[in-house]
């Protein structure tokens, strides 16, 4: 368990390992054998599989939808993959109406067990059509299942049970999650669809994040820790079907729930969350639940117009203290000023993608 | 040469589907099929004509307008009834209706009323297969309109990329709902060229003569299972009665009584009676016995149908996830 590997490789070998252990799984994407290999996730699976397994596939996002479901329905099972949610938007016809209701509209007699990676993620002047976060819209729909998984351990895991689960799974990953380093077990092993997972225990307010969110806000988490604050972060890992009883516990021991979710705010995961709670543990918090998402406008290009758009540890962390009723603090007293723009995961990253 | 007992095999086919298709009409209006349906009456030659190509394990897709492709296919008569009654016995058991008939039995794989929707699943089907190494047809039946549809072209390009073993069938009736293909379509367009642009050979067919649905259906196949790719095959048709409904609906003025003449008169099964008779394969008594016997299993599947009880409520919730 000491091994550290990244997230785009806990991918990679997600990938190998379900390939090597079912001939019935092939992956298919555009530029899924190229060079660049999706952020690195699908690096020598062609030379290892063959290109009858991993496939490169015309620039048709709907119909090539269809024809995986299809293919699905004869017992494949395909991971299909899209460098950009806004570029498999052409396929919601085949996902909404044809994967996700096959199963009920014909009475249960077939199944579409299908994985479609969708990229999501932020910066570098990605801006309106590259960079949106639309979770919220493929958790609405039953019949799909919804998995942002945070870390690479989680992401290993959760894209073998995707891809072992005979329901259409929606698998999202942050584009600024593949860079991270976590322990990841060599061996096969799943991470089950529908948990959540405590990432850090606390007792004054619950904090639910998901994805790339949860990294910013468990550096709030810790620094409100230094503040003499205890927040319980939970990281979703699965959106839906949500663990309403991980989130449940939470919000009777803490009676605060701050939800943090990398997405629009209006009718999104931080919606649901917050009326699921309202609805079923209202008694136990201790004041109205609070959110921070994105603002409800298309994502700007200019790193000037993204740093005001994208929230940060401070807001979370202000959030959070006014739940408490204790004063807000600036930056600089929180010891995180001059933490650079906000349209790069660190310094490191140089664009263009 | 088809051979006589084919010859009687497919005219009895059609005048079943067209035997049914009336029956549902006369029992639509009372209210007990509280779902839509979509009547084939008039096109029977095309599913028949096609499907009488296929074998068990031929995989075949369709549309809104399905009940004579599952029939042709071989599905269960009392299993589409119930479905369309609502009932338990249905066989979705109640979720999908008229428009979701399924029939795994023989390989009769789903019907889906989004206009062209099926179409790439169809050819999803024939790669999976095709990746699983086995060697079946799949044929996908579908409207004039859905070749407007994006997924056609997509599906063609990529049949055609995989060389995948695909018949495309394009029933023109010439309407989609009220809309004439002059409205949808330039006059200049022509599918089969479209098709060969994309490397899929193609033909257009006379689609309420059965024989020759069957003969172009046939080179269809000898040519895919000569490994060279799918095919498309275009047969001109006309429904009869109304988009959706059981109602004859040529008082509504969008299109001439002379036009429905034209095509009545061209009845794909009278059409193909007369020469049966004329050819000495049938003869009167022998048709009178088919229709009773038709008949009857109409007489039994409503029945059963009807008797079927509704789903428990408690089904309601189950089979969102497998």
């Amino acid at each position: 368990m000491n091994r550290e590997i990244t997230y785009a490789q806990a991918i990679l070998e997600a990938t190998v390992q379900c390939m090597e252990s079912d001939p019935s799984v092939y992956i298919i994407g555009l530029g899924v054998p190229d060079p660049k290999g999706i952020f690195g996730t699908t690096i020598g699976l062609k030379e290892k599989f063959g290109d009858k397994r991993v496939l490169d596939m015309p620039v048709a996002e709907n119909g090539m939808t269809g024809i995986a479901i299809g293919s699905a329905l004869v017992g494949m099972r395909p991971i299909m993959t899209h460098q950009r949610v806004d570029f498999m938007l052409l396929s919601l016809d085949q996902i909404i109406n044809n994967a996700a209701k096959w199963h009920y509209m014909f009475g249960g007699k077939m199944k579409v067990p299908l994985t479609i990676r969708l990229l999501v993620g932020r910066g570098w002047g990605q801006g309106p059509q590259h960079s949106q976060s639309l979770q919220a819209l493929f958790a609405h729909i039953p019949g799909l299942k919804v998995v942002m998984p945070t870390t690479p351990y989680d992401a290993k895991g959760l894209l073998i049970s995707a891809v072992e689960d005979d329901n259409p799974v929606i698998y999202i990953e942050h584009r600024w999650l593949h860079g991270v380093f976590g322990p990841v077990p060599e061996e096969e092993y799943t991470v089950p669809i529908g948990n959540a997972r405590i990432m850090r225990e606390g007792k004054d307010v619950s904090i639910v994040s998901a994805s790339h969110m949860t990294l910013d806000a468990l550096k709030a988490a810790n620094l409100l820790s230094g503040q003499g604050i205890e927040a319980e972060l939970i990281d979703l890992r699965t959106i839906r079907p949500l663990d309403e009883k991980t989130i449940l516990d939470s919000v009777k021991k803490t009676g605060r729930l701050l939800v943090v979710d990398g997405a629009w705010k209006s009718f999104g995961v931080s919606s649901e969350i917050m009326a699921m709670v309202s609805e079923k543990a209202f008694g136990f918090l201790k004041g109205p639940p609070r959110r921070i998402a994105f603002p409800d406008i298309p994502t700007p290009t200019s790193f000037a117009l993204a740093n005001h758009y994208y929230p940060r540890p401070y807001d979370i962390i202000n959030e959070s203290r006014a739940m408490l009723g204790l004063p807000l603090l600036t930056e600089k007293q929180m010891g995180i000023e001059n933490q650079g723009h906000l349209d790069v995961p660190d310094s490191s990253f140089t664009g263009p993608f | 040469m088809i051979d006589i007992e084919l010859k009687k095999k497919m005219y009895f086919e059609m005048l079943r589907i067209r035997m049914i298709e009336e029956a549902i009409a006369e029992r639509y209006h009372e209210q007990e099929m509280r779902c839509p349906v979509h009547l084939c009456i008039g096109q029977e030659a095309i599913a028949v004509g096609v499907c009488a190509n296929l074998s068990k394990e031929d995989h075949v897709m369709s549309n809104h307008r399905s009940h004579g492709h599952y029939l042709a296919k071989g599905g269960d008569l009392k299993a589409m009834l119930a479905e369309i009654y609502g009932k338990e016995t249905g066989c979705s058991y109640g979720k999908g209706g008229s428009m979701h008939l399924v029939d795994l039995s023989v390989n009769f794989t789903g019907a889906t009323p989004i206009v062209g929707g099926s179409i790439p699943v169809a050819v999803g089907l024939a790669f999976g297969t095709a990746l699983k190494d086995k060697k079946y047809i799949t044929a996908v039946f579908f409207g004039d309109a859905a070749t407007e549809e994006g997924v056609f072209s997509e599906s063609l390009n990529f049949a055609s990329l995989k060389k995948l073993p695909v018949v495309f069938v394009c029933e023109n009736n010439f309407y989609s709902v009220y809309s004439p293909l002059s409205v949808r379509q330039p006059p200049e367009r022509n599918n089969v060229s479209i098709a060969k642009a994309y490397g899929v050979a193609g033909e257009t067919g006379d689609g309420n003569d059965v024989l020759d649905v069957y003969e172009r259906t046939e080179r269809a196949i000898n040519h895919i299972k000569q490994g060279l790719g799918p095919y498309y095959l275009q047969f001109d048709t006309y429904r009869w009665r109304e988009h959706c409904g059981p109602n004859y609906d040529n008082n509504l003025g969008y299109r001439t009584e002379d036009e429905f003449n034209f095509w009545q008169n061209r009845c794909p099964i009278k059409y193909f009676e007369k020469s049966l008779i004329n050819e000495g394969i049938l003869e009167g008594s022998e048709l009178e016995k088919m229709a009773r016997r038709v008949r009857e299993e109409i007489e039994e599947a409503f029945e059963f149908a009807k008797k079927s009880p509704f789903p428990d409520p408690e089904s309601l919730f189950s089979g969102v996830y497998a």
